[in-house]
C-alpha cells in the first residue's frame, strides 16, 4: 500500500479550527484500486449526532468512500488513498496514527451479516472490548453486553440464549447482533455499508428504526442504494456519481429534505426521479 | 449392433472397475485368513503382551503398538506447530508474491520417496541426534522430574525419538498443505469483521480465522497421523528394531507395527510365527481404515458449507 | 476552509493499541516466519545432501554394470535401474487401464449400484500402509499363484497402490468435461460407448496423462511392498517370474550394509530416483501449462 503524502503535511501543529459539530471531515479524498481510480476529490463535512446517507448508482464509489473513513480500504492489496480524513480533529491518515486504532474508534457494519459463528452471542458483543484488553470484571462486562444488545433492539430476543452461537439467529437478528458488536466498543462514528440489503422487508424496517434511534448518541454514516431508505433515516444526504472516466465524485450534499424535494444539480434530480441508476 | 457394443463396453468398464472393491475385499480376507491361527491362539492378549518369542511361541505385539503410538505422537507434536505456523504465515502474512512459491517448496517435500528420507535419516539425522540433540536433551529436560524419564538411558541414536523425528519431517508437507487449504477457505468476511473491530492482523487470525479453521486443521492432523503410522521404510531404518521393552524413555530402540512386518516377514519360519506377523498387518489395516475415515470426515465438514454470516 | 494539518488531537485512551498487543504481533509473526523457514530449509538440506553425497557415485559403471560381490568396490546398479523401469512399465500397464475404467465407471455410470462402493474402495486402498499391500500380494502371488518371489508380484503390488491414485485424479478430470459436450454427442446419435471413448476421454487426455505419470512417479519410490514381493536381484532380469531389482530396494540394502562404497552408491541411486521424479513432475507442470493455452 502506497500513500500519497500531501506536501502541506508538516509536523503536528496545535489546534485546528474544525467545528465541534463536525464528526467527520473529508478533504479532497481520492482512492484507487491499483491503477483504477474509484473515488475522486471528495470533500464532505458530516455532522455529529446525525445520520448521513451516501447514495448513488452502483459503481459510484460510495462503499469505497465509506471504507476510507475507517481505513479499511487499504486492507485490499494494491489499494491507495490520497487526501485527508479528520475524525474529531484527528487526521487519521497522518503517519503517526495506527490504522488499527482508527478502526477501533470507528465501528463498521457490513452488508452481509457476519457474526462469528464460533462465538456465542455474548462473546460476539464482548469481542471488541476484549480485544482492546479493557479491564472490566464479569459483572461490568455482563452490563456492557446487555446495554449494547438493548441499543441494538436485540436484547429481548436473545436474553435467554446469550451463550448459544451467534449464527443460530435469523438474518435480521444477526445484523442487529453485528450492530451491537460494533457499538460495544463505544465508537464515535458508526459506518454502515448497505446494512439492510441482504434482509427481508420486516428486518429492514427494524434496522431503519434502529438507525434513527441510535443517531442520538452515535454519528452514523450509511451507504444505501435504496433512496427511500435514505430519505427515511437520514438528516443529510450525499449523492455520488461515476463520471465517464469511471471515477466516483460527489455531486451534491445537503439536508436530506432539500436533496429529495429540491435538488440543486440536474443529475441528482435525474437519479432521484428514477431516470437512471 | 450398437446396443451390443454399448453393453459390451459397459460390461468391460464395470468388470475392470469392480476389481477395485474386489481387491479391497481380497486384502481384508487374505490377511484375516492368514492371521487367523494367531488370532485364535492369542486372542486379545496379543495386543497386551509385549513378549515376542518365536522359540517359545509366544507372540504379543504390545511393544509394536507402543512404538507406533509413541513415534506417531512425537511426529505430530513436532510437526503440527511448524506446519500450522507455516500455513498461517503463508496464507496471512507472507508477502503476496512469494506465497505461491514458498508453499510449493514445502509441498515438494512430499515428492521425496520415503526410502530417501530413510537414507538421509540414517546417515545425517541419526548421527546428529546421537551426537548433539539427545545429549543436550538429556542434560536439560532430562533433569526435570517426571519428564526427565523420557530422556533417560544410554544414547544410541537409533531409537523411538529418531523414528518420531523422521516421521515429523515426512508428514510436514501434507499437514502444511491441508492447513493452508482450510485457512484459505475461511470466508474473508470473518477476517474483515475482526479487522473492522480494530484487531491487528494476528489478532484477526487468532480470534476469527483459526477457530473457524480448527476442525479442518484437526482433520489434517489426523491425516498426518494416518500417514505416520503407515510409514515403513524411513522409520525402519532409524527406529532400532531391537528392544521390545516398554520403558518410559524415548532413547530406547523400538519397533513400530509397520517396521515389525518389514523386518521379520522373511524370517518367519513357522506357521504360527508367520500368522502372528500377518496379524500385525491386520491391526494396521483396521487402524488405517478408521483413522482415514475420521480425517476425511473432519476435513470435508470444514471445507463444505459453514456459516459465515446470515443466509437469508 | 481550514488549512490545518496534523493536530495535537490524539486517539482516545480506550482505543489505543497497547504495547503488549504490538509486541505480541511482532513476536508471533516472526515465529510463524521461522516455522515456514524451517520447512523450506529442511527441503533444501535433504536435497542438498542427496546431490552432494550422490554425485560422486555417478560414473558410467554406475549405470551400466551390475553389482560386485560383498566388499568389492566398483560395479553399478544397472539391474536396479532397469528393474525400476520394468516395474514401472508393467505396473503402469496394469494400473492405468483399471484406474481409468474405475474413474469412467464412477463418473459416467454413476447411477449404477456399484458406483459408490468402487469410489469408497479406492479411497480406502489409498489410505492403506503400503506394507499391508505387500503382505496381500505376497499371500496372493508369492505364496500362492507364482510360488516364489517374482517381478510380476512386485508389479502387481505397485499396481494396487497406483490404481486409486489414477482413479482419483482421472475422476476429477472427467468431471471437468462439460456436460454439454456429452449431450451434443448423444444428440447426434452417438452411442454411449462412443461418447465416452471418442469425446469425453480425448477431451480429458491431458489430465489422464498427468494422472498416469503422477502414479508412476509415486510408485517408483515405493519400497515396502517390493521387499515382500520382488525381493531384489544382483542381475538384470527380464523374466517377470523371477525376482527383480529396483532402485528403492537397492538403496535399502546398501544403506543397511557396512560398506562405505555401498553407502555412496545408495546416495547415488537416491539422486537418480529423486532426479527422475523431479524431472517427471516438472515436465508435467510445463506440459499442463502449455496444454492450458
Amino acid at each position: 500500500m502506497i500513500r500519497v503524502m500531501e506536501t502541506r503535511r508538516a509536523a503536528p501543529e496545535p489546534a485546528s479550527d474544525a467545528q465541534p459539530e463536525t464528526a467527520v471531515r473529508i478533504e479532497d479524498l481520492s482512492a484507487w484500486y491499483g491503477a483504477t481510480q474509484a473515488v475522486g476529490d471528495v470533500s464532505l463535512e458530516l455532522p455529529r449526532g446525525a445520520v448521513t446517507a451516501i447514495i448513488g448508482p452502483s459503481g459510484c464509489g460510495k462503499s469505497t468512500l465509506l471504507r476510507c473513513i475507517n481505513r479499511m480500504h487499504e486492507t485490499t492489496p494494491g489499494a491507495r488513498v490520497a487526501g485527508q480524513v479528520f475524525l474529531d480533529s484527528l487526521d487519521i491518515y497522518w503517519a503517526g496514527v495506527d490504522a488499527v486504532e482508527v478502526r477501533s474508534m470507528v465501528g463498521m457494519v457490513f452488508q452481509k451479516p457476519n457474526p462469528f459463528p464460533m462465538m456465542s452471542v455474548y462473546e460476539n458483543v464482548a469481542a471488541g472490548p476484549r480485544l482492546r484488553g479493557w479491564k472490566i470484571d464479569r459483572k461490568a462486562m455482563d452490563d456492557l453486553v446487555e446495554r449494547n444488545l438493548r441499543r441494538a433492539a436485540l436484547w429481548d430476543e436473545v436474553k435467554d440464549r446469550l451463550h448459544r452461537s451467534g449464527s443460530a439467529l435469523s438474518g435480521g437478528q444477526q445484523q442487529r447482533l453485528c450492530i451491537a458488536r460494533a457499538l460495544a466498543t463505544d465508537p464515535t462514528v458508526l459506518l454502515m455499508d448497505e446494512p439492510a440489503s441482504a434482509l427481508d422487508p420486516i428486518a429492514t424496517y427494524k434496522i431503519e428504526e434502529l438507525v434513527r434511534e441510535l443517531s442520538t448518541d452515535v454519528t452514523i454514516v450509511i451507504v444505501t442504494h435504496n433512496m427511500q431508505q435514505a430519505s427515511r433515516v437520514s438528516q443529510r444526504t450525499a449523492f455520488m456519481l461515476a463520471a465517464e472516466d469511471g471515477v466516483g465524485r460527489l455531486v451534491e450534499f445537503g439536508r436530506t429534505d432539500d436533496i429529495f424535494t429540491n435538488p440543486r444539480d440536474s443529475r441528482t434530480e435525474a437519479y432521484i426521479t428514477g431516470r437512471f441508476g | 449392433m450398437t446396443r451390443t457394443a454399448d453393453r459390451a463396453f459397459a460390461a468391460g468398464v464395470t468388470a475392470l472397475a469392480l476389481l477395485v472393491p474386489l481387491t479391497l475385499a481380497g486384502i481384508a480376507a487374505l490377511v484375516l485368513i492368514d492371521s487367523w491361527p494367531s488370532i485364535q491362539r492369542f486372542g486379545f492378549a496379543y495386543l497386551t503382551t509385549s513378549v515376542w518369542d518365536p522359540v517359545h511361541v509366544i507372540f504379543g505385539a504390545a511393544a509394536y503398538v507402543y512404538g507406533t503410538i509413541v513415534t506417531t505422537i512425537v511426529a505430530v507434536l513436532l510437526a503440527t506447530p511448524v506446519a500450522v505456523g507455516a500455513a498461517i504465515f503463508l496464507s496471512e502474512f507472507a508477502p503476496r508474491r512469494t506465497r505461491g512459491v514458498l508453499a510449493y517448496l514445502i509441498e515438494l517435500l512430499a515428492y521425496i520417496p520415503s526410502i530417501v528420507y530413510g537414507l538421509w535419516a540414517i546417515f545425517v539425522m541419526v548421527p546428529a541426534m546421537r551426537g548433539t540433540v539427545e545429549p543436550a536433551l538429556q542434560n536439560t529436560l532430562g533433569r526435570v522430574p517426571v519428564i526427565g524419564q523420557l530422556f533417560s538411558g544410554p544414547i544410541v541414536g537409533l531409537d523411538l525419538l529418531s523414528g518420531g523425528v523422521v516421521l515429523a519431517v515426512m508428514i510436514l508437507p501434507i499437514l502444511t498443505a491441508v492447513s493452508r487449504e482450510v485457512i484459505l477457505a475461511v470466508p474473508p468476511t470473518q477476517r474483515e469483521a475482526m479487522i473492522g473491530l480494530g484487531a491487528t492482523r494476528w489478532e484477526a487470525v487468532r480470534h476469527a480465522v483459526l477457530p473457524y479453521a480448527r476442525p479442518g486443521i484437526i482433520g489434517g492432523v489426523v491425516l498426518g497421523v494416518a500417514r505416520a503410522f503407515g510409514e515403513t521404510m524411513a522409520v525402519t531404518m532409524v527406529v532400532g528394531n531391537s528392544s521390545r521393552d516398554i520403558t518410559g524413555s524415548l532413547f530406547v530402540p523400538g519397533y513400530t507395527l509397520a517396521s515389525a512386518i518389514a523386518n521379520q516377514f522373511v524370517e518367519a519360519d513357522s506357521e504360527i510365527y508367520f500368522s502372528a506377523i500377518v496379524e500385525v498387518a491386520v491391526v494396521l489395516l483396521i487402524v488405517a481404515i478408521v483413522v482415514n475415515a475420521v480425517a476425511r470426515l473432519l476435513i470435508r465438514r470444514s471445507i463444505a458449507d459453514r456459516p459465515a454470516g446470515a443466509v437469508v | 476552509m481550514a488549512t490545518a494539518v496534523a493536530t495535537m488531537a490524539t486517539v482516545p485512551e480506550r482505543h489505543r493499541v497497547n504495547a503488549r498487543r504490538r509486541l505480541t504481533e511482532r513476536v508471533v509473526v516472526s515465529l510463524l516466519g521461522l516455522a515456514t523457514l524451517l520447512g523450506i530449509v529442511l527441503l533444501f538440506l535433504i536435497l542438498a545432501h542427496v546431490v552432494v553425497s550422490g554425485l560422486p557415485a555417478l560414473d558410467l559403471a554406475f549405470f551400466t554394470q551390475r553389482p560386485k560381490p560383498f566388499g568389492e568396490d566398483g560395479g553399478g546398479v544397472e539391474p536396479a535401474i532397469l528393474g525400476t523401469l520394468e516395474l514401472a512399465a508393467v505396473s503402469g500397464l496394469l494400473a492405468i487401464p483399471i484406474g481409468i475404467a474405475a474413474a469412467i465407471f464412477v463418473v459416467e455410470y454413476r447411477s449404477g449400484r456399484f458406483a459408490a462402493p468402487v469410489r469408497f474402495a479406492a479411497e480406502l486402498i489409498a489410505g492403506l500402509p503400503s506394507i499391508v499391500i505387500g503382505v496381500f500380494v505376497w499371500a496372493l502371488l508369492v505364496r500362492g499363484w507364482v510360488g516364489h518371489y517374482a517381478g510380476i508380484a512386485g508389479a502387481v503390488a505397485l499396481a494396487v497402490i497406483m490404481v486409486p491414485i489414477v482413479a482419483r485424479t482421472v475422476e476429477e478430470v472427467l468431471k471437468l468435461v462439460p456436460h454439454s459436450l456429452r449431450e451434443a454427442a448423444l444428440a447426434l446419435g452417438a452411442p454411449k460407448w462412443k461418447v465416452i471413448l471418442r469425446v469425453v476421454v480425448p477431451t480429458a487426455r491431458a489430465g489422464i496423462a498427468t494422472a498416469a505419470i503422477l502414479a508412476i512417479a509415486r510408485s517408483a519410490g515405493e519400497t515396502a511392498p517390493l521387499l515382500l514381493t520382488a525381493l531384489g536381484n544382483d542381475f538384470v532380469s527380464t523374466d517377470l517370474l523371477r525376482p527383480i531389482d529396483a532402485l528403492p530396494l537397492r538403496i535399502y540394502r546398501y544403506a543397511l550394509s557396512p560398506y562405505e562404497d555401498w553407502h555412496t552408491k545408495a546416495w547415488g541411486a537416491s539422486l537418480v530416483l529423486v532426479a527422475v521424479i523431479g524431472l517427471l513432475s516438472l515436465a508435467l507442470r510445463l506440459a499442463l501449462r502449455r496444454g492450458a493455452r
